[in-house]
């Protein structure tokens, strides 16, 4: 149990590391766009992009206060 | 362009992985024997190659877009990542990294731990070496994998990420020390861009939105990318408290 617990904290070390928030907040992005493209028949290709800025300054903030 | 890109990309951080695994390697070759060194090294190179052959042709079977928007969202975090701790130790809020010194506290380590000999092998030495190169390498054969399946051209990426591991082998061999000279956090830092931009690219694709110019915007996402990430550093640098002795 304990190797596959190590298994799992490896890869979520290797892909989201110490910042949750802006992986979630990748996620959240990526969905909110296949939602506007596919429901809302909306070419947001823009969304993702200003998301990312956004993310990146917000974790930098916390990294920065921390 | 978008070969250009994808040979780069992966050339890059190839290249930073590379340095890294070096360091390890060299501090288990002088302080526990280059036979178990090496056979570390050799065994990490095969399980990461026989991890690449396996995942790249299984990925192809894939549907590309589904392909792009997960490939696309983990290179999005994984890239994020990078370009979070480049703008940090740019910025003066973490630590640079400093081969040098990696390699000294290594060595150190390494002369203090107790010897057992196994296979024939100095094990700590092998251990050392394997698990070194086969993390580092992890990350390249990550960047190889999603890189080249999500473009079709999972060979281009392995060229550069080989090309890179022979310049820095033909380079470790004849300096014999830790590259320290290698500029390592720029390199890290062209490479988060990087893994962003096309994080930002794919997933977007993938998710069903059309990028206005198609892959012509992939170089007007990297400039956007890295002038966020140069605002970043300029205020970062700006908000942080002067020390007063």
């Amino acid at each position: 149990m304990s190797r596959i617990r190590a298994f799992g904290y490896f890869w979520w070390d290797f892909v989201v590391g110490d910042d949750w928030l802006t992986a979630a907040g990748v996620v959240l992005a990526i969905g909110a766009t296949a939602l506007l493209v596919h429901a809302g028949g909306l070419d947001a290709w823009w969304l993702v992009p200003v998301a990312v800025a956004a993310l990146l300054w917000l974790s930098l903030q916390r990294a920065a206060r921390a | 362009m978008t070969s250009w890109f994808l040979f780069a990309s992966a050339f890059l951080a190839s290249a930073v992985e590379f340095v890294e695994a070096l360091t390890i390697v060299l501090a288990a070759g002088v302080s526990r024997g280059w036979r178990s060194a090496l056979a570390g090294l050799g065994a990490a190179t095969l399980a990461l190659a026989v991890i690449v052959a396996a995942l790249g042709p299984a990925l192809t079977h894939i549907p590309i877009n589904a392909l792009r928007l997960v490939v696309g969202g983990l290179l999005l975090t994984f890239g994020l990542q990078w370009l979070r701790k480049a703008i940090l130790r740019a910025s003066g809020y973490k630590a640079l990294h400093d081969e040098t010194a990696i390699f000294a506290r290594e060595l150190e380590e390494a002369r203090g731990a107790r010897g057992e000999t196994r296979a024939g092998l100095d094990w700590y030495g092998f251990t050392l070496a394997f698990k070194g190169v086969l993390l580092e390498g992890l990350e390249v054969a990550f960047i190889v994998v999603t890189f080249g399946s999500t473009q079709g051209r999972i060979g281009l990426a392995a060229l550069g990420a080989g090309t890179a591991l022979v310049l820095v082998v033909i380079v470790g061999v004849l300096v014999r020390a830790p590259l320290a000279r290698v500029p390592e956090n720029t390199l890290k830092f062209a490479v988060g861009a990087m893994l962003t931009t096309f994080g930002i690219f794919w997933s977007t694709e993938g998710a069903g939105a059309d990028w206005p110019g198609s892959d012509a915007a992939l170089p007007v996402i990297l400039a956007c990318v890295l002038l966020v990430s140069f605002a970043a550093v300029t205020t970062l640098r700006r908000q942080k408290p002067v020390v007063t002795a």
